[in-house]
């Protein structure tokens, strides 16, 4: 059990975790604000009403779903730095298919989340075509990507028939019909007025996802290239079939992202001044929860409040930004960890060396 | 007519390319030395605030184009650590610092200007200087030309010193050994830390420089948006130039001018959507890379963790 | 060979020296002496310690006890700098050659010369030629790595130690990517270095070349030292025998027996390599049932290129591969496979396992999505482990029980032992073994070689290739020679002379 600990990751996750909230505690002392009152406001911005929780749900889904997308790719050896852009062009086309063109309820959600899904799904494989075909560096073509999907939506967003005509920098408002909010006495009964079916969908994509990769044939494929593709593709399995298949599929997670955080919350797309940061934020999210698809709900849910409680750190005069901070450090020191490992078995065998 | 035009182009070229050069000099060093470094964005984004609140107080703008550099350095030196003493992948290290940068730089923005997240707009004489002041008439291709930044021209220059720091002196044959052959290097008596430490605390410096010029030029404040990718836009154009800094320098120009003609048919015509404009260096980049560069040698060793025998 | 001067003056002496790595004793308490002037052999098994050993000394690794002595002082080697300003330099077994650089630039890398703040190429261009002229040392120093031979690499090597002033020259199983003929010119070099003054300490696990070269020789056996010989004193058998422990038999049981039909034929093969030179020139070649072919040659004649055709890993420009008549070239890896080509891969933690997979999940690697270990795409993990105790057992994989174990858990010898188990049980009409006992020791050796034969005398093609010639010698019913792409020669594995193959492995051709 102890050596079960020792050699897993959650461990050193959870470690991670408190070690940036202490640099975070460090950065306000010297800010001079009190720590203690910071977060507890986040706490409490977090726990203390149903709504507070129920929103920090709503906060994670979209972040469950970039997380996975992250996710699914690190286990093929790709890191998906382009889930940014994927999570934008998903939630590009469906707001395009919501606003412009009318369904029956229930089927114009469906329409509109399987288009996001094509449209991750492409920009994904624009960047698997580039690597296997060409040999260019993914990590390149997924940052170029993101920023063409991010001028390509405030493209669009400005496009009159998109565009809205209530004075703000932002397209309409989807139709009615297409969105994926929960009914309104599940509103009622969590007092949150943005419950929305995303987070029920970011679950079920999480169980699916495992259940691919512990599973089935396909799963073995993507975890022998991901581990080794020199050996995999001696073993028959096409490991540039595998990137596209993978990388596609990393798209379509994100792509999901765009579309849910669009469909139940947002409902318009703004002007972008920078990023989203939804596919930034989603290589954290993957990395807390270690790649595993169940792990990335937990560390969802754990962003999600973070963001959402973070918004309330204004109220007692203290920069969202320590977030950011706290999150980025956490980062660091889970790709530190091996060090620690290494750290902490030498210093219980030597300990349990010495019973002997 | 086309003089002005061409003048201004020169001009939107002048003010566009040395933030990216400078950055893209400083990913060069880190590359070649074998450490990825995609944090250049966050460290140009916190180069640019500490280079503007440090010329808000101080007036001096040359002080606050330091200072910035030396920011960038701090998040160098923490990736520097991370990646070669603690041996952490090199891709995972520079996206946390792309969230602490940026996240750093606003933080403090807040903490320092009562809640904004803007810093206060500078005065011309605490910015970076421009040269021949007043010596041509405003908007005249000399005016446009000439009379600019300083530090524009000097960036150009440093392209130049940094071709020669690569390909003549000690210190650049050992910084491409490290990037290709570190073992060997090891055998050879050469501390390969050492060697990588120094190239990725340039590369903070540098692009810590990058992000204050613009602060401390065209946008004249701090801003969160005020960087928007021009660290990517670096990494880029080092890739493009084959992770040389001549190759580099041409880069940038590139991007420069892509930049300088959107600026300018946005200033001449209004129907041309400048959304679609600003796509164009990304566009241009895959272009080049699916065309005429392919995959070009990458530093052999680059990314893979290096671990000292013991 | 052996020069005859003064002897007397010792240059190193390494006392007691131990050195772990967290549990495992990779050098327990070995004494070294050498003198000037002599060739002193360090003779052991891959993994015996013998680079430990020399690591130690060249500052590589610290000891974890012991005391070094140069020229008779106490000295403490924290690094390679410290070592080489002792005097000590060391030509590695794998080359520490930056590619991209050229010959000058390799030389003189961390003792650059300068001239201001420059690197001052010009000189070191110069005093490069001198060195190479006055120990008949052949580089071009203008050319880059890359493009330069095997042999001028290590040549480089050594001019890079010389460079540096060394007195002492380590040189690490110099002879590994060799021909018979480079080896005798690197004996010469030997001699014109120890007639110059300079002591060569040469770690080997070839009897032949210590009998040729060396003064001593120190053997070394599972970490421990064993003893220190005057080489002339002493035979081959005896050096063997103290090498592994006991009498070793060179020779495998193999029964007589008359190969029956073409299983793989080889025609005209054209390839190009990574940078579109050609690299197979019209290569012909066949092997039949019950038959084991070993295609000799240096490493780099295009048997690489060759294999990864063979399997499917890579493509052919033209030629023929037929497997039973019918034409595969240039068919996908699985294709091949389920045709009936298997084989044993080269680098066996690259391509032979999947490190991070588990025993059980390494030993289904083709077979995956086959029943019954997969049915309809969900994989039935039961079968896959019950098939992995059997074969666990079947074929003495350790530790017992190592079902669930990564690969990379597992010692060198064992890895392969689950490639083998894979392989053998695939019982592919024709299976190719690329260098299979690379690495390994005695014991694991002759498992391998065991499995080899038994494959043949079931009636299976056997293609091996190898760049050890006593392997080839000992187990190939017929041997080919490959050189420069193309099949150079051949002969019958029972009249094979090592003096003729290594010949025609030159480019020369047999009487």
């Amino acid at each position: 059990m102890k050596k079960k600990l020792l050699d897993g990751s959650f461990l050193y996750v959870i470690i991670s975790i408190v070690i940036g909230f202490i640099i975070g505690a460090l950065l306000l002392l010297v800010i001079g604000v009190n720590p203690g009152v910071a977060y507890a406001k986040l706490f409490s911005g977090v726990f203390s009403k149903p709504k507070f929780i129920t929103y920090s749900i709503v906060y994670a889904a979209p972040l469950i779903f970039t997380g996975l997308s992250v996710a699914f790719s690190f286990r093929t050896g790709i890191f998906n730095i382009g889930a940014e852009g994927q999570y934008v062009v998903g939630s590009l086309a469906a707001a395009v298919i919501g606003i412009l063109i009318p369904m029956p309820k229930g089927i114009h959600a469906i329409v509109c989340i399987l288009a996001a899904a094509a449209a991750g799904a492409l920009w994904g494989f624009l960047v698997g075509l580039m690597k296997v075909k060409k040999g260019i560096n993914e990590v390149l073509s997924y940052i170029m990507l993101n920023w063409i999907a991010f001028y390509l939506s405030n493209f669009v967003v400005n496009i009159k028939a998109i565009h809205t005509d209530q004075g703000a920098e932002a397209t309409k408002n989807i139709q009615e019909t297409a969105s994926i909010k929960m009914p309104s006495a599940m509103a009622k009964l969590t007092g949150c007025t943005d419950v929305h079916w995303g987070i029920v969908l970011a679950v079920l994509a999480a169980i699916l996802m495992w259940f691919i990769m512990t599973k089935t044939t396909f799963g073995y494929q993507l975890r022998a290239v991901g581990f080794s593709r020199t050996a995999a593709e001696y073993a028959g399995i096409s490991s540039n079939k595998i990137f596209l298949t993978s990388m596609s599929i990393s798209g379509v997670l994100a792509g999901l992202g765009g579309a849910v955080q669009l469909l139940g919350m947002s409902e318009r797309i703004p002007q972008f001044a920078s990023q989203e940061q939804y596919g930034f934020q989603g290589i954290t999210v993957a990395l807390i929860g270690s790649t595993n698809p169940l792990g990335c709900i937990a560390s969802g849910l754990f962003y999600g409040a973070m963001k959402y409680g973070g918004n309330k750190l204004t109220v007692v005069n203290v920069p969202t930004e320590v977030v950011n901070i706290i999150m980025g450090t956490i980062i660091i020191f889970i790709a530190i960890s091996p060090v620690f490992k290494e750290i902490l078995q030498k210093a219980v065998a030597k300990k349990e060396g010495g019973k002997d | 007519m086309f003089i002005t035009y061409l003048g201004l182009l020169i001009n939107a070229i002048l003010v566009s390319t040395p933030p990216l050069l400078l950055a893209g000099l400083g990913s060069c060093f880190s590359e070649r030395s074998g450490v990825v470094n995609i944090g250049i964005e966050g460290m140009m984004t916190l180069g640019a605030f500490t280079g503007a609140a440090v010329a808000y107080f101080t007036g001096n703008g040359w002080l606050g184009f330091l200072c910035g550099g030396l920011a960038g350095m701090l998040l160098g030196l923490i990736h520097a650590v991370v990646c070669i003493s603690l041996h952490a992948d090199q891709t995972i290290a520079g996206t946390a610092i792309n969230f602490i940068g940026p996240g750093f730089a606003v933080f403090l923005c807040k903490a320092i200007f009562e809640n904004s997240s803007d810093s206060p707009a500078l005065d011309t004489t605490a910015k970076l200087p421009k040269m021949f002041n007043g010596m041509f008439p405003a908007g005249s291709f000399g005016y446009n030309v000439i009379s600019t930044y300083s530090v524009a021209y000097l960036s150009f220059l440093l392209a130049l010193v940094c071709w020669f720091i690569f390909f003549k002196t000690r210190y650049g044959m050992r910084l491409r050994a490290a990037g290709e052959h570190p073992e060997a290097c090891e055998t050879l008596g050469i501390n390969v830390y050492h060697v990588r430490y120094i190239a990725v605390l340039i590369s903070g410096f540098l692009s810590g420089l990058g992000g204050a010029f613009v602060t401390l030029t065209t946008v004249s404040q701090f801003r969160p948006s005020v960087i928007v990718g021009q660290g990517f836009i670096a990494i880029a154009a080092v890739i493009f130039g084959k992770f040389t800094p001549q190759g580099t320098f041409a880069g940038c120009l590139i991007f420069g001018l892509c930049n300088g003609i959107r600026s300018l048919i946005s200033v001449s015509n209004s129907s041309i959507s400048p959304n679609l404009l600003s796509m164009i260096p990304y566009l241009v980049t895959i272009a080049t890379l699916i065309f005429f560069v392919g995959a070009g040698h990458v530093p052999a060793a680059n990314g893979k963790i290096f671990v000292r025998s013991k | 060979m052996k020069s005859n001067m003064d002897k007397d003056t010792v240059v190193i002496e390494m006392r007691d020296i131990v050195k772990k790595f967290g549990n495992f004793v990779a050098n327990d308490h070995i004494n070294l002496t050498v003198h000037k002037g002599e060739v002193h052999a360090i003779l052991g098994e891959n993994g015996a310690g013998k680079s430990t050993l020399m690591n130690v000394l060249y500052g590589m690794f610290r000891p974890t006890s012991g005391q070094i002595f140069i020229n008779g002082k106490e000295v403490t080697i924290e690094n390679p700098e410290k070592a080489i300003s002792l005097g000590i330099g060391m030509v590695h077994q794998h080359f520490m050659l930056v590619q991209p650089f050229t010959v000058t630039e390799n030389i003189v890398l961390g003792a650059e010369p300068m001239k201001g703040i420059t690197v001052d190429l010009k000189t070191a261009r110069e005093k490069i030629l001198e060195l190479s002229e006055k120990y008949s040392l052949k580089v071009d120093p203008d050319a880059k790595i890359e493009d330069i031979s095997v042999g001028m690499q290590q040549r480089v090597e050594i001019l890079k130690v010389l460079y540096r002033g060394a007195d002492i020259l380590i040189l690490d199983e110099p002879t590994a990517s060799l021909t018979p003929q480079e080896i005798d010119e690197l004996m010469v070099i030997i001699e014109n270095l120890t007639a110059a003054g300079k002591s060569i300490i040469l770690i080997t696990h070839k009897l032949k070349e210590i009998k040729a070269s060396s003064n001593y020789c120190t053997i070394i056996r599972r970490g421990k030292y064993i003893n220190t010989v005057k080489v002339s004193d002493v035979s081959e058998d005896d050096l063997a025998a103290m090498m592994v422990g006991r009498h070793v038999a060179f020779s495998v049981e193999k029964k007589e027996q008359e190969p029956g039909d073409t299983v793989l034929e080889v025609k005209d093969l054209h390839a190009v390599d990574y940078r579109g030179a050609e690299i197979l020139k019209g290569l012909n070649l066949s092997v039949r049932a019950g038959e084991i072919v070993g295609l000799a040659g240096i490493d780099g004649n295009g048997q690489s290129q060759l294999v990864e055709i063979l399997t499917g890993l890579s493509k052919a420009t033209s030629g023929e591969v037929l497997l039973h008549g019918e034409n595969l070239v240039n068919k996908t890896p699985k294709e091949m496979f389920d045709k009936g080509i298997s084989s044993i891969p080269e680098d066996r933690q690259k391509h032979g396992l999947v490190m991070d997979f588990s025993v059980s999940e390494n030993l289904v690697l083709q077979n995956f999505a086959k029943e019954p270990f997969a049915k309809s795409g969900i994989l039935n993990k039961k079968a896959i482990h019950d098939h992995a105790t059997q074969l666990i057992g079947d074929f003495d994989i350790r530790p017992v029980g190592c079902e669930d174990r990564l690969g990379k858990e597992l010692s060198g010898g064992n890895q392969q032992k689950v490639i083998i188990a894979r392989e053998v049980t695939n019982d592919k009409d024709l299976l190719i073994a690329f260098n299979p006992t690379r690495g390994l020791d005695v014991g694991a050796i002759e498992f391998v070689h065991k499995y080899l034969v038994a494959q043949r005398n079931k009636g299976r093609a056997i293609l091996l290739v190898s760049f050890e010639l006593d392997e080839i010698m000992g187990l190939s019913d017929r041997i080919e020679v490959i050189f420069d792409g193309r099949i150079n020669g051949s002969m019958k594995g029972s009249e094979a002379d090592e003096y003729k193959l290594g010949l025609m492995m030159a480019g020369g051709k047999a009487e």
